[in-house]
């Protein structure tokens, strides 16, 4: 098992190394610069401006070094936050988007688990409707219809909850951002519990389990859901890595200081350092849940053997 | 006699018209198909009969509310009257309707050109105004002109644009790019799926390790980069994302494929010198369509929402042009004031997504073997 | 003794000041439409980090509540005979927010700092009027930061050497890029002297808390020299990216006004709000420019037929919802002794300059049917489509065939400023300071922001000796005479709209007065 995850770790780095070389390269093919502006910037400031940033350099060589510095743990200056390096916009981001991404995908889980097993045991009755009804409307109305609502109606209206901020994250300022974050992945998760639910109570073992007289409750949840569990982790997984990098609508909507507005907000700011930083996050987030699934499938399905 | 086993080995008529038989049972799903049938043609036909161009800008008409009653209401003809006579820099003495015909005396300090008929008409309230009277000294005139109809049933927009036909158009776009994306998608999943699960070996290895890659690309950043390169084109914008989303279908086809290569009747069939072309027409694909049809109609949804998402960030399509993602995006901007605004064009998406979600769970009921 | 008494007196009201906020600490949320990029003064770009250095950092002189110019950092000043030497004294009292003086020292490393190449700074030609500024970021002649027109006399003297005659100089002096950074603080804390904890400022608060997209905390600075009359306690500045959220935040009373207010919203607002609503003139133009080395924009009568045929009152009023102005010149109106020359058309009727347009492009031969194609460009934005589609349609019957292309910010100013094609394409210009030169340079030949390569010899004469002109009558006259060749005959720039701020401000908010910089000094607000 232990060399099974060091293997992983090892496959990552080339993964890792391409991905960064692909974002690399397409963000400098990509037309404008970091300091095109409205205001546009005199030709002898902003030639300074890519001295000092070593964007006057040959591409090989800016891309050389960047990896040379990556190596070393170090992102970079950047350059439309001046202030701050890409690591502590990272880590300053993250720590608020992981929270909240965790949070959301516990409740998803939890809610929509229970809705999915529900809508199972009530196949084709009101309750399985009332479930499969919301879980789409879930997944189907965007997001950034969902958060103005939920602000109008809850904030303004019942006064339960501030519009937006963080302030530090105290769990009023939570609750809606979580709310919004979790309304698609609760519809599909449930929908994947209801469907991988029934499978599993029409499988042979829980037919005989029933057979030799065993609770229902028992039945459920000592059997039945076991199985049912797998489509869930394996969508856990992906989804867990884009949560716990946030959501740009999110954070925009609910002012909350999180990573994801970075990836949209950095690439079109053309923040080169920046870009490839949530890069090199969201990659690295990506493969550790992979590999997160992949150990808890084992553990879930005896079946799932690592050589 | 080779022919004879193939033939009965192939998964045979029973499976589909069985699938069939299943589905028509389901009625959400029939329902659906209906209903994104009714959805396709009126987006496709409903702009050419709606009654006005989604381009035309109704000047007059600002964001009104939808309304089953014609346009002008009674009180907006004195304002709209207002508007004319300080555009044209004339005072307004006053006015009388006569059932739609209307009788307008103008004054001013200096002599009134007789052009203003011309800022009269230019107004979407009133047409065909003409001079009725005018005094010696041309300080005093009075035109008659007729009120103009227009029906706005969802309201207009922010430009004065007619909202109904923006929204038809819209459609139009978001079920074109939808089914664009999915079938570039589609295309590219099943090819390359297919293509590593049956040649297997090295290659396979290969194929899934560069999978794997891509996987981890952030998609955001990737979006948002092919926005950047093809924004102008939002055809070859949705072709390339349609190119990135293949990853999904690749694994599922390739799955398939493999689990397919091991069963006996396949392997009968090569050991008996069929080719492997023949192999892939005769037992994959027919195995793969059911899996693809459902993937499609997961697909769909997911790249409209995509648009939707990209539309949020003013990415979207370029103007004339809309789609629905921009429509409830601008809708979205102006809640609480203009509820219209997000109200219909989110009906119309939402309930197209409802839609396609019912006939995918159809399908995959009717289709799933271990149903049987 | 003089000095003891005024510290002690500034004590005991310290002293009451401080036992009274205890009861209610008085804090101000101020909504804003983007976070400020750097608190470091000499590497800003925005209006944002404007107005939050403008409350943490006293430039020589400040502006008050309206805007006007008034003594900062600098008590009094003297011009020399010539008009080119500027002596600053500065306040005895004046201190840093760790206690130690600000010093003549300060104001020289500062502007040293600014000007140097390593900087980099975005503002650094504000200087330019200084003696070898632009030498000094160019690198040009051997001149190094140290030779720059700006020496201590003595420990709160301070003289500045202009290169000619700079009516605006003291003006130019309240942008946050010429404020003064402290000396010792900067070489002691290096590339984090930003931070809060570390950042040392000389204005009326200091900073505390700074977490991008959350909220800056500044809170008052006891060792301003106004201290007494700053009436807040703190300000927290808040980021609202999303307008509609931040309107939301306001009715909650989460936030006291907010900077960018959503046009779209405005009718609303302004029926919920009432006079909470404030719109006013601001030192901006919105316009287009035609790229003029291109066929056939390169023939001034096309370029006038399409610039009479664009209705702006209508933009103004119906696609800005009034928040701007409709401009027929390119200075806003604002800049005492200047006088803005309008386009010849400006008093013209709408339908006289369509009939005009419409007689000039039949003359070239261009109708409804045999149309004339043109392709507007914008940088994304809602306001700006909605500005384009209206323009689109208005000039529909004339036979200009319009398509639209929106490209995200960074891809629209690279293309517009490596002079790449296009037909015509939106882009905007803020005043930095009020003076007609620093929106009538963007037509100089050569200049970086000339998006529309406009170059006429007469033209870059006036200005030439606008600059070097030292009556400011005349001055104004030159430029004024350069406005009407560029502008007004030329179309150099299609003005289209004059900004308007539009704020909307809690009737909490005591002392928030509308200026055309729309700058609200929080030393001289309450709430």
């Amino acid at each position: 098992m232990l060399r099974y995850v060091l293997q992983r770790f090892l496959t990552a780095i080339p993964t890792l190394f391409i991905i960064v070389t692909i974002s690399f390269f397409l963000m400098r093919v990509a037309p404008g610069g970091p300091f095109n502006q409205e205001k546009g910037l005199n030709p002898v400031i902003k030639t300074n401006l890519e001295r000092i940033y070593h964007l006057d350099k040959p591409l090989w060589q800016q891309f050389a070094d960047y990896l040379w510095n990556l190596l070393h743990g170090n992102f970079g200056p950047s350059y439309n936050l001046p202030d701050f390096t890409v690591a502590e916009i990272l880590w300053n981001g993250l720590k608020v988007s992981v929270l909240l991404g965790f949070l959301a995908l516990l409740f998803a889980l939890l809610i929509g688990g229970i809705m999915g097993i529900i809508a199972a045991l009530y196949q084709n009755k009101a309750g399985d409707y009332a479930v499969v009804a919301t879980a789409t409307a879930g997944s189907t109305i965007p997001t950034f219809v969902i958060a103005p609502l939920f602000q109008l109606f809850f904030a303004l209206s019942l006064n339960w909850f501030p519009v937006g901020g963080w302030t530090n994250g105290t769990w009023r300022n939570m609750v809606g951002p979580v709310v919004v974050l979790m309304l698609p992945q609760l519809a599909i998760v449930a929908r994947l519990m209801r469907g991988s639910m029934i499978e599993s109570l029409r499988s042979h073992h829980i037919r005989t389990a029933r057979a030799l007289g065993l609770s229902d409750y028992s039945i459920i949840i000592r059997h039945a859901l076991r199985g049912a569990l797998l489509p869930i982790v394996s969508y856990a997984g992906p989804a867990a890595a884009g949560l716990v990098t946030g959501s740009i609508i999110v954070e925009t909507i609910f002012s909350i200081p999180g990573i994801g507005r970075y990836f949209v907000d950095a690439a079109l700011n053309r923040d080169y350092t920046l870009v490839m930083g949530t890069v090199v996050v969201i990659a690295l987030f990506t493969i550790v849940f992979n590999l997160i699934v992949d150990i808890l499938y084992a553990a879930i399905d005896p079946r799932v053997r690592y050589d | 006699m080779t022919d004879v086993d193939i033939q009965n080995a192939k998964p045979g008529r029973s499976l589909w018209a069985d699938a069939w038989l299943r589905l028509k049972s389901n009625k959400a799903a029939i329902i659906s198909v209906f209903y994104l049938a009714f959805m396709a043609v009126i987006c496709i036909v409903g702009p050419w009969l709606a009654p006005h161009d989604f381009t035309t800008i109704f000047q007059n008409y600002n964001r009104v509310p939808p309304s089953l009653s014609p346009y002008p209401k009674s009180d907006a003809v004195e304002e709209a009257l207002q508007e004319v006579v300080k555009r044209a820099r004339v005072e307004l003495a006053g006015f009388e309707n006569k059932d739609g015909k209307l009788l307008v005396t103008l004054t001013s300090v200096k002599p009134i050109d007789e052009r203003v008929t011309r800022y009269v008409d230019r107004s979407d309230v009133f047409e065909g105004s003409t001079v009725v009277q005018k005094s010696a000294d041309g300080l005093k005139l009075t035109l008659s002109t007729n009120l103009e109809h227009e029906y706005f049933f969802f309201g207009t927009d922010i430009s004065g644009r007619d909202l109904l036909t923006r929204t038809l158009i819209a459609g139009r776009v978001s079920l074109a790019i939808g089914l664009l994306a999915g079938l570039v998608a589609v295309f590219i999943g099943v090819l390359y799926g297919a293509a590593s699960g049956l040649i297997g070996g090295k290659t396979d290895e290969v194929m899934m390790r560069i999978v794997d890659i891509l996987y981890a690309l952030p998609f955001t950043f990737f979006v948002i980069m092919l926005v950047v390169f093809f924004g102008r084109n939002f055809v070859l914008m949705f072709l390339a994302v349609g190119c990135v989303l293949w990853l999904d279908m690749a694994r599922i086809v390739r799955g398939q494929a493999l689990s397919i290569k091991r069963q006996e009747y396949v392997q009968a069939a090569e050991a008996l010198g069929v080719s492997q072309w023949g192999v892939l027409i005769r037992h994959v694909v027919p195995n793969l369509l059911g899996p693809v049809v459902i993937y499609m109609t997961l697909l769909v949804p997911q790249v409209i929402i995509l648009e939707s998402f990209l539309s949020y960030l003013g990415l979207g399509v370029q103007e004339p042009m809309s789609s629905w993602g921009v429509l409830i995006s601008q809708g979205a901007r102006n809640i609480p004031g203009a509820n219209w605004l997000l109200f219909f064009p989110s009906f119309f998406l939402t309930s197209t997504l409802f839609a396609l979600n019912f006939i995918g769970d159809g399908l995959r009921d009717a289709l799933d073997p271990k149903d049987r | 003794m003089n000095m003891k008494f005024k510290t002690l007196l500034v004590g005991t009201t310290m002293l009451v000041m401080t036992a009274s906020a205890a009861f209610a600490e008085v804090v101000l949320n101020r909504g804003s439409a983007a976070d400020p990029e750097s608190l470091d003064p000499h590497k800003t770009s925005t209006t944002y980090e404007a107005d939050i250095l403008r409350d943490l950092f006293a430039g020589l002189m400040s502006q008050d509540a309206k805007a006007t110019v008034i003594p900062g950092a600098a008590e009094s000043y003297t011009t020399s005979a010539d008009g080119k030497t500027y002596t600053f004294k500065l306040r005895a009292d004046g201190k840093w927010s760790d206690g130690s003086p600000v010093t003549a020292a300060d104001f020289v490393f500062s502007w040293q700092r600014l000007v140097n190449p390593e900087t980099a700074a975005e503002y650094a030609y504000l200087l330019a009027p200084v003696v070898n500024a632009e030498d000094i970021t160019a690198k040009k002649n051997g001149k190094l930061p140290a030779d720059l027109g700006i020496k201590a006399v003595d420990t709160y003297t301070l003289e500045v050497q202009l290169k000619a005659v700079t009516p605006y100089f003291l003006e130019m002096l309240t942008h946050q890029a010429t404020y003064a950074v402290s000396k010792a603080n900067v070489e002691a804390k290096g590339a984090d002297f930003t931070k809060p904890g570390n950042l040392v400022s000389n204005g009326a608060f200091k900073l505390t808390e700074f977490v991008p997209n959350d909220h800056i905390k500044l809170v008052k600075n006891d060792n301003f020299y106004d201290a007494t009359n700053v009436k807040l306690d703190a300000e927290n500045f808040i980021p609202s990216e999303d307008r509609g959220a931040a309107m939301k935040r306001f009715e909650a009373g989460e936030l006291d006004l907010y900077n960018d207010l959503p046009t779209e919203q405005l009718a609303d607002m302004k029926a919920k709000f009432g006079d909470q609503v404030k719109l006013s003139p601001y030192l901006g133009t919105y316009y287009y420019a035609f790229k003029t080395t291109k066929k056939p924009w390169q023939d001034v009568k096309l370029r006038n037929a399409i610039s009479m045929a664009i209705d702006r009152n209508y933009l103004a009023e119906k696609v800005w919802s009034n928040t701007m102005i409709p401009a027929y010149g390119f200075v806003p109106p604002g800049i005492t002794g200047y006088e803005t020359k309008l386009l010849d058309y400006a008093e013209m009727s709408q339908l006289d300059r369509e009939d005009a347009a419409k007689k000039i492009l039949g003359e070239m031969g261009y109708s409804p049917e045999k149309p004339l194609k043109m392709e507007i460009r914008f940088n994304t934005s809602e306001n700006h489509k909605n500005t384009a589609i209206a323009i689109q349609e208005q000039l529909k019957p004339l036979g200009i065939e319009v398509t639209l292309l929106n490209t995200d910010t960074k891809t629209h100013y690279g293309l517009l400023e490596q002079h790449g094609d296009f037909d015509i394409a939106r882009a905007a210009w803020i005043a930095d300071y009020k003076d007609p030169e620093n929106f009538l340079a963007l037509c100089k030949t050569g200049t970086g922001n000339n998006y529309s390569e406009y170059t006429n010899p007469d033209y870059d004469a006036l200005l030439a000796k606008a600059a070097s002109e030292t009556d400011a009558a005349a001055r104004m006259k030159n430029l004024s005479d350069a406005e009407a060749i560029g502008v007004a005959r030329d179309l150099c720039v299609v003005p289209l709209l004059y900004y308007g701020s539009h704020n909307i401000v809690s009737d909490k908010v005591k002392g928030w007065e509308a200026n055309v910089m729309d700058v609200h000094p929080g030393r001289f607000l309450s709430k």
